[in-house]
């Protein structure tokens, strides 16, 4: 079959199934959420709730498309779109089933775009031109709050942009390619052991953390706050391009958790289901099934993750990023360049990725104390409670000689 | 300066120190996360199906009014005024009417009694006011018209929710009708109930009044 035809077979695939899945993907954090919170969740259109995704689809088409007199109007219109052509354009290079599978039917190919050899480079690069479909979002809304929403949007983007490519060069380094494909082959090839969780366990909790916050989920969702800032950018927005712009994040939500489940957990590689050598009938839909459950188990915790941890404050965003994980990504990476070129065994890897974290928790401990050490009237702690109530009650000058004298 | 401040008998609490596992955060995730997943496997929801399921109300559930019927089913009501003096929403107009000879027990009923049920605030005012027991709240909540004129219930409409409710356990007619009213036999009449909820150990709570709110069941889920 020529390559055109099946090209366009998947990207007709993908495009269309992207929206519906959204939509239910919708669905399910609704219901999750609600279970979690001891609540029942959507359940009135259709039996458990499942036709709800329908009625919201089509409420959001046939809302009243409000366009603010004060926008600009250009912008207003192409941002959702571009939220949404990014976000679809990343998710071209992200192998979603078992690649190259010869016994799957030959119409289908798991993935957009075969043997793009830049595959990382390429989503990092696409991935976060989505910022611009928030920026411009925001300023074109003509309004304070979606403006302040798109500043943090993009100062949150670039700080995370940072740990987020450094903590997948380690990957890159030691699989020695930048093709997903290629990635997910060589895990697959080398069993459960060479899965490189095992060897980047800090970078995969970096990569979540810093996707999480690239695709302005809980607990990072500081561009749309409601507390602060309404609904953030897309304040002014309603209706369809309100949804397009949900699409957009939800296609991200989408694309990060393939690629975790890609770049550290081996793809579609399962112990004794889905193996390199697995040519049992139907053995292509269990892999592509592994995949998709793997994503849709980083979709969970996703989930998850946004009713359990309150948002960030914004200083300690950046101080996440800045701090804490710009400088850990630089050092693991620096001990994959290590092992790489002297030829250590990538085992190490694992103790000193425990090892930097730990280090992490060292340093922003201590980083906390000299803060508080910092604050004028810092007494120690161990000092106040071997003095009792003696430390109360002194004079003003005394007082404060008392604390200086420790 | 605020160091000498401190009193004696104020407890100072410091935040606590993040220790290095808090400072990684991840097992305050882990902890967390295990609490959102038991309640997600797990799960009571305490919500009602309305429509499916109606709820169940208190006995001193305040809703719609009516206008009792007496004995020989003429209205109760004798266009006293206290009613429609104790409205603090000003909803209730009555026309006063004098009564028929035929009727001796009082002197005058009324003509028209009109309720606006979109100004009333349900505080059961009129309830308390009234000295012959003729209008009472009873449990109707669903109380739905089509425009305003609707819901501006006169006589014969509050009647017909008597007509409706009389043999409703939740509406007992509270109390009965003597010759002059119940305020000249009150020494007969059982000890009056609190109006609001009460444990059941409490004294009042064996009050024989048919308002009375007993809260069994209810404190011990909570």
């Amino acid at each position: 079959m020529p390559q055109l035809l099946i090209t366009l077979i998947t990207i007709a695939a993908v495009v269309g199934a992207i929206p519906g899945v959204c939509n239910y993907l919708i669905l399910l954090e609704r219901k999750l959420s609600a279970w979690m919170q001891d609540r029942v969740g959507p359940n009135r259109v259709g039996p458990m709730g499942l036709f709800q995704p329908l009625a919201d689809g089509l409420k959001l088409l046939l809302k009243e498309e409000v366009i603010p007199s004060h926008v600009d109007r250009i912008l207003f219109l192409i941002a959702p779109g571009i939220s949404v052509f990014t976000a679809l354009l990343a998710f071209a290079v992200v192998p979603f089933g078992p690649v190259g599978d010869t016994a799957a039917p030959s119409f289908i190919r798991f993935i957009i775009a075969p043997n793009i050899d830049i595959g990382l480079v390429f989503i990092f690069a696409v991935g976060s031109l989505a910022v611009y479909g928030i920026v411009l979002g925001g300023w074109a809304s003509n309004n304070k709050y979606s403006a302040l929403g798109a500043l943090r949007a993009s100062a949150q983007v670039v700080s995370y942009e940072i740990p987020l490519g450094m903590s997948v060069l380690g990957i890159a380094l030691l699989s020695g390619t930048l093709n997903l494909e290629q990635i997910m082959q060589q895990q697959v090839a080398g069993g459960i052991m060479a899965w490189n969780i095992w060897f980047q366990p800090l970078a995969a909790l970096m990569f979540f953390t810093a996707s999480l916050a690239e695709a302005n989920r809980l607990p990072f969702d500081l561009a749309e706050c409601e507390q602060e800032l309404v609904g953030g950018w897309h304040t002014e927005y309603s209706a369809l391009k309100w949804a397009l712009f949900f699409l957009g994040e939800y296609t991200h939500m989408i694309t990060i958790s393939f690629l975790t489940s890609i770049l550290f957990l081996g793809g579609w590689h399962f112990p004794g289901i889905a193996e390199a050598d697995s040519a049992y009938a139907g053995a292509w839909l269990v892999k592509l099934l592994v995949l998709v459950s793997k994503a849709f188990f980083f979709i969970c915790v996703i989930i998850m993750l946004r009713w359990t941890i309150p948002r960030f404050r914004f200083d300690q965003l950046m101080e996440l990023a800045w701090r804490v994980m710009i400088p850990l990504s630089l050092a693991n990476l620096l001990m994959v360049m290590f092992c790489a070129h002297f030829g250590v065994s990538r085992w190490w890897l694992l103790p000193g990725s425990l090892m930097l974290f730990a280090a992490w928790g060292m340093i922003s401990a201590s980083l906390r104390e000299a803060e508080r050490r910092a604050k004028p009237g810092y007494v120690r702690r161990k000092a106040t409670a071997a003095h009792g109530h003696a430390g109360h009650g002194h004079g003003a000058g005394h007082a404060s000689g008392h604390s200086a004298a420790h | 300066m605020s160091q000498t401040a401190k009193k004696k008998n104020v407890r100072w609490v410091e935040e606590p120190e993040l220790g290095f596992w808090e400072s990684t955060f991840v097992p305050a995730i882990m902890q967390g996360l295990k609490t959102t997943l038991k309640h997600v496997v797990d799960r009571k929801p305490v919500t009602q199906q309305y429509p499916e399921v109606k709820p169940e109300l208190p006995l001193h559930y305040r809703g719609v009014h009516r206008l009792n019927r007496d004995e020989k089913d003429r209205v109760k009501c004798v266009a006293c005024m206290m009613c429609a003096t104790a409205c603090p929403a000003n909803c209730i107009t009555i026309e006063a009417q004098a009564a028929p000879p035929e009727w001796p027990d009082r002197d005058k009923f009324p003509k028209s009694f009109v309720l606006d049920e979109l100004r009333c605030i349900y505080c059961g005012m009129c309830e308390e006011a009234c000295p012959v027991d003729a209008i009472e709240l009873t449990h109707i909540y669903d109380l739905t018209g089509e425009s305003r004129s609707d819901l501006l219930y006169d006589r014969e409409k509050l009647l017909g929710v008597f007509d409706r409710t009389r043999n409703d356990a939740r509406d007992p007619v509270r109390t009965r009708r003597g010759v002059l009213g119940p305020a000249s036999e009150f020494q007969q009449l059982p000890a009056l109930g609190p109006a609001t909820g009460v444990p059941q150990s409490d004294r009042s709570a064996k009050a024989e009044t048919a308002g009375v709110i007993r809260t069994t069941g209810v404190e011990g889920q909570r």
